[in-house]
């Protein structure tokens, strides 16, 4: 029993109501709050790393019949990712929300995002993953609908509409697999999965689930919603959806459930592969054209989560890391790129790139710091872009996918084709009048800037420490595929 | 056979009208019919006809028991599934009240800020 983990997903969620409470008393409560809640949740991920896996027993019933929460090598990845990241952001938050109003409101759904995204990558339960990712995705409507001006509602109202349908199709799944299998634990489906033998069933459920969970990812034929719902969100918000949400309610789940519970079949991963593939070339195209600063990144979002996927849909241990590795890194240079939009945003009130221009001069550890994002999502060495795009390059020419791996390649020089042209536009050249007066943002914001930009730089940097420590055991938990079933249930 | 038919019907007839019309409350109307063929689907999995309660009483016969007993759990995901589709639907129907009082008007084409 590892009494920690019911710890990730009780304060956060503990921690939004109890705001709301104590925000009619006090009402600057909300931010000092959830900074140290979220100080807490990166505390106990970090004890979290190297551990063996473990689990909690609600109430204590055994597995097959009580809810479990499960830790392991990919949870705990995924755990440090979320944490981290929402610290940061919470960090942020501080000075940027101040020309929002209702904040303690803000800091509520945030715990709530938070507490839900913990919740979907430590449950080891059908329904619970249903549950949570419930949580997570109508936290997230309310926070893209925060502004309340006419494109938050809008794109709100879009996302709203196609998530639901993706929850709706998830929940269809868990009903048939329900019906299949008689149970709702994932290593008891798992291992009735394993004695009965994989049918057509089955596979009418994995593709419900790669539909639900693909749309959460937006994966290419799924993608409509980001481009509008992320830059309508707020900076901070957008960091967090971009940067982790995506991956915590797509991509994680998918993989989950696929490599751990249904097992990795060649016909699977060659439809994953198809996804990635497509979503890394068409968005990537689209991102060429875009005006708008954070509609850019949001399209850069999909074509780097297209790299994700692939890496991952693989299956090769090379293949694995590289995927797992973007995942964080992605994590890193996303949220900060963001959060670059969102301190450009707070000081110049435009994102149209077409209106900005020499901000280097009046702006230089924003400046400093968005460079860095872009050259590592650009995938320039030391940073840690290139390496894991390195890696599943190498996994893919390894495997003999030759297509795929030149395809990548040539998405990589697209990205540093739009990232040149937003670095031109928005840093370098004349200043416009209009921006004469501009000042560099408060200090806050500025430290969580220049931490994830370092973070960038040390994830490079630091690469073996790293895969000893954090990216081996998620992969050894994926390669092992169904051998997930001893993991809970031999503890 | 034919309840599962016509609950497959409910849900395609939901995802049509959540495609094929234009008035935001209407598309609304769609989603909640998909959920609610989603529910009544998970609740046809633990139903049985002429099922007895799952509750076990004394001196009833175990065998009678398992054979008749509906299976509860279902049941239970159902109700956590109404209330979270609850949620969603009021999130839905408070959004729409404000994209009104914004754009005048409950017609999807002509809400259409955002491009590309």
């Amino acid at each position: 029993m590892n009494h920690i983990l019911p710890l990730f997903i009780a304060f956060p969620l503990g921690a939004a109501f109890l705001m709301l409470i104590l925000a009619k008393l006090w009402r600057r409560i909300g931010g000092l709050f959830a900074f140290l809640i979220s100080l807490c949740l990166v505390i106990f991920s970090i004890s979290n790393i190297g551990k063996e896996p473990s689990i909690y027993r609600m109430g204590n019933w055994p597995p097959p019949w009580g809810i479990v929460l499960v830790s392991d090598g990919l949870s705990t990845l995924l755990l440090l990712t979320i944490s981290v990241i929402a610290f940061l952001v919470i960090i942020f938050s501080l000075q940027y929300m101040d020309r929002y109003t209702a904040k303690p409101k803000y800091y509520a759904l945030f715990m709530l995002l938070v507490g839900g995204m913990n919740g979907v990558v430590l449950t080891g339960d059908f329904f619970n993953l249903f549950v949570f990712l419930e949580i997570a995705s109508i936290a997230s409507y309310a926070l893209v609908a925060f502004g309340c001006e006419h494109e938050e509602l809008e794109a709100s109202f879009k996302y709203l509409i196609l998530s639901g349908v993706a929850s709706t199709f998830i929940l269809l799944g868990i009903a048939i697999l329900y019906s299949l299998t008689g149970t709702l634990n994932m290593a008891d489906v798992a291992r009735t999965i394993g004695t009965k033998g994989v049918n057509s069933a089955v596979l009418f459920c994995t593709s419900l689930f790669i539909m639900g969970f693909g749309l959460k990812a937006a994966l290419v034929p799924f993608h409509p919603w980001l481009p509008d719902a992320h830059p309508a969100a707020p900076a901070p918000i957008s960091a967090m959806l971009s940067g982790v949400l995506i991956k915590a309610l797509g991509v994680y789940a998918l993989i989950r459930l696929i490599f751990n519970v249904f097992g990795l079949s060649s016909f699977i991963s060659s439809v994953l592969m198809v996804l990635g593939g497509l979503s890394m070339v068409v968005a990537g195209l689209l991102a060429i054209g875009q005006d708008d600063l954070k509609r850019m990144l949001a399209y850069s979002s999909i074509s780097q989560i297209g790299y994700v996927v692939v890496g991952l849909a693989l299956g090769t241990p090379l293949g694995i890391v590289g995927g797992l590795f973007h995942l964080m890194n992605h994590a890193t240079f996303k949220a900060l790129l963001f959060l670059s939009s969102g301190a450009i945003e707070y000081s110049t009130d435009t994102r149209k790139l077409s209106l900005m221009g020499g901000l280097s001069q009046r702006m230089p550890v924003t400046t400093t710091s968005a460079t860095v994002g872009f050259l590592s999502i650009s995938g320039v060495p030391p940073l840690n872009g290139f390496w894991s795009k390195l890696i599943i390059v190498i996994a893919l020419v390894q495997a003999g996918h030759y297509i795929l791996a030149s395809v990548a390649v040539l998405v990589s020089f697209l990205t540093i084709l739009y990232f040149m042209k937003v670095q031109r536009n928005l840093f370098f050249g004349d200043l416009p009048a209009k921006l004469a007066k501009i000042k560099e943002v408060p200090s806050l914001m500025r430290i969580a800037l220049v931490v994830l930009a370092i973070m960038c730089l040390a994830m490079g940097l630091l690469y073996p420490l790293l895969s000893s420590t954090v990216l081996n055991p998620a992969r050894d938990v994926l390669l092992k595929g169904t051998a997930y079933v001893q993991t809970v249930f031999g503890l | 056979m034919i309840v599962y038919l016509l609950t497959t019907f409910l849900f395609v007839l939901g995802l049509y009208c959540l495609v094929a019309k234009k008035n935001i409350i209407k598309k609304i109307i769609g989603v909640i019919t998909m959920e609610y063929a989603a529910n009544l689907f998970l609740i046809l999995v633990g139903y049985k006809a002429r099922g007895i309660a799952p509750i076990l009483t004394k001196g009833a016969s175990k065998t009678e028991f398992v054979t008749k007993s509906v299976d509860p759990l279902p049941q239970a995901l159902v109700l956590t599934a109404i209330v979270i589709g609850l949620g969603t639907i009021a999130l839905m129907v408070a959004l729409c009240i404000r994209l009104y009082e914004r754009y005048g008007t409950f017609d999807m084409s002509e809400i259409r800020r955002l491009r590309g």
